[in-house]
């Protein structure tokens, strides 16, 4: 509060009113009130791991109108046109902003689905630099305004279909990826492409603590074939919903292969490398007998673990509102991505 | 001191509340969205650490009651043991009613092809057993045969973060933490076990030579 703003108020109340008998020494100590997050954190029912990490979901006295001193990541409006050519393959409506950017898996922001959202809003994406080099005739160096003037920007709504069997309907903001890599010249004898996201322990709590970070060996990195890659589907986007992305999904750059598992699209990219050999992946290093190179959206292989025959779709309204749909072949994208795939079997390359 | 069956009221009482609280704070971290746009992973994973939770909490009451030589904490264990079986319930129910929506075919398919679950529903048929079998009447009919039933508890706290462990993505070290709890639990016990035994065989002995 400003001092002026006390004074005010000091003014205001002379007198103490009657219900004030509180002496100073009777209310909560300063102390345990700033540590009072930590504290109700403690005191609400967390799991082993989370009293060791300090960067567990918000407190409970946000309920109650705390809101205000948290920052929220600014986000602006971007200019684009309407590509509708894959709207036929959408079966269910959009699912609603604010569900998208609460529901994360963005590991470096902590393994929970709030996670992300929750502390990822202090995240600097302008100065950003995203390098594209390897097998390519004109390595490029983009900067945080290149990404997002270089190419003219499109929406495309799309599925995405995670792993864990969950879904949503984004409206992305973005350009495709083959215009990138033509830009860039991509030489005759390259086969892959490799992409890598951003490696900050300082910016990204999960990197720093294993604890929150899941395990995995950053940075994250993911690869396509050069025919993925090339393929119109492809798509880098730098927004949704008409607005640049916030950072928790994947700001302010990041890759969306919609036939393919969520993991697959790459947030928050630096580098994007082409190369005559497959790249390592993350979660096919950190598992490869569940989390193959391909990570194709296909109903009938299942997660070791789990089925992928059927789909939570996280659309509008309460809790109870979601529904199960059965999961496509390449999540509905057959038509524009299967010649990629004749010849090779999908059980074994998964 | 010695507790008293006065105190025990009041801890009790203090139980019920600790015990509830987090169903409050989750209720209303839900409703006001810091759980996230949807929470239902977040309602799943919390009351199932929920169950285990309570279930660590429900090991340590012997070992306490024997080091503190306060008897009268064993006449906790009963209540402790519901919540258990309260929060597993809950757990449960979300995982049925939020992820698989109702789909009781589904349901079968992912018990048969999620084999954690498979453990984990296990460990709930036992926690069924366990609480039906708590009923006071049903206690004194069963006898003997109740404390080897209820012996089973401790199958439960083995499979119970396994189902853990196995259903996890990659964040093993949470899970990992509570097996290596429950195993000093589990261990404590064996260790008592052993010293009772030793004497037992030593006052055979005794009894034997005289």
């Amino acid at each position: 509060m400003l001092e002026e703003e006390l004074k005010g108020r000091n003014m205001h109340f002379h007198k103490k009113p009657s219900w004030d008998k509180f002496k100073d020494s009777d209310v909560t100590p300063e102390e345990v009130f700033n540590d009072r997050r930590r504290i109700l954190k403690q005191m609400g029912f967390l799991g082993a791991g989370a009293l060791l990490s300090s960067n567990a979901n918000a407190g409970i006295f946000d309920l109650f109108g705390n809101k205000k001193e948290k920052q929220t990541f600014l986000r602006s409006d971007l200019p684009h046109t309407q590509n509708t050519e894959y709207d036929s393959v959408l079966n269910g409506a959009l699912t609603p902003e604010s569900k998208i950017i609460t529901h994360n898996n963005f590991y470096e922001f902590g393994t929970g689905k709030s996670d992300p959202a929750e502390n990822a809003q202090g995240f600097k994406v302008d100065p950003w630099k995203l390098v594209i080099d390897g097998l390519v005739d004109n390595p490029l160096t983009l900067d945080y305004d290149d990404l997002m003037k270089l190419f003219a920007l499109e929406e495309r709504t799309h599925l995405l279909r995670c792993v864990e069997a969950w879904s949503m309907v984004v409206p992305w903001v973005g350009f495709p990826l083959a215009s990138l890599l033509k830009k860039a010249g991509v030489k005759s004898h390259a086969t892959h492409v490799a992409f890598e996201t951003l490696f900050d322990p300082e910016q990204m709590p999960g990197q720093k603590s294993r604890l929150m970070g899941g395990g995995i060996h950053y940075p994250y990195v993911e690869g396509l074939t050069i025919n993925e890659a090339m393929n119109p589907l492809s798509f880098m986007a730098v927004g949704l919903y008409g607005k640049t992305l916030p950072p928790q999904n994947g700001a302010p750059i990041r890759l969306v292969v919609p036939w393919k598992y969520g993991f697959k699209s790459i947030k928050s990219i630096v580098r994007i490398r082409v190369m005559d050999k497959q790249p390592p992946t993350s979660w096919n290093q950190l598992a490869s007998r569940e989390y193959g190179f391909y990570a194709n959206v296909n109903p009938n292989v299942d997660h070791p673990r789990w089925s992928q025959a059927t789909e939570r779709r996280i659309g509008e309204g309460g809790l109870f509102s979601a529904k199960r749909i059965n999961t496509q072949m390449f999540n509905g994208y057959g038509e524009q991505v299967a010649d990629l795939y004749s010849g090779l079997d999908l059980t074994r390359h998964f | 001191m010695r507790l008293t069956s006065k105190h025990l009221f009041w801890l009790k009482a203090v139980m019920h509340l600790v015990a509830l609280w987090p169903i409050g704070y989750l209720v209303l971290s839900v409703v006001s969205g810091d759980a996230g746009g949807d929470p239902v992973q977040y309602i799943i994973h919390y009351t199932g650490v929920g169950a285990l939770n309570t279930l660590v909490i429900l090991l340590m009451i012997s070992p306490l009651a024997r080091r503190f030589k306060q008897g009268i904490l064993i006449q906790t264990r009963r209540l402790i043991g519901l919540y258990v079986f309260a929060y597993a319930s809950l757990h449960i129910l979300a995982f049925i009613s939020l992820d698989l929506l109702f789909e009781w075919s589904l349901l079968l398919q992912e018990i048969l092809k999620r084999p954690y679950i498979l453990v984990g529903a296990v460990a709930y048929l036992i926690l069924i057993a366990l609480s039906i079998t708590s009923l006071k009447v049903i206690r004194k009919k069963m006898g003997r045969r109740w404390q080897q039933l209820h012996n089973w508890v401790y199958l439960v706290a083995i499979l119970v973060p396994i189902h853990f462990y196995w259903s996890v993505k990659s964040e093993v070290i949470e899970p990992s933490i509570y097996i290596l709890i429950i195993i000093g639990l589990l261990a404590l016990r064996l260790s008592i076990g052993k010293k009772l035994s030793q004497t037992f065989t030593r006052l055979r002995l005794k009894l034997s030579s005289q």
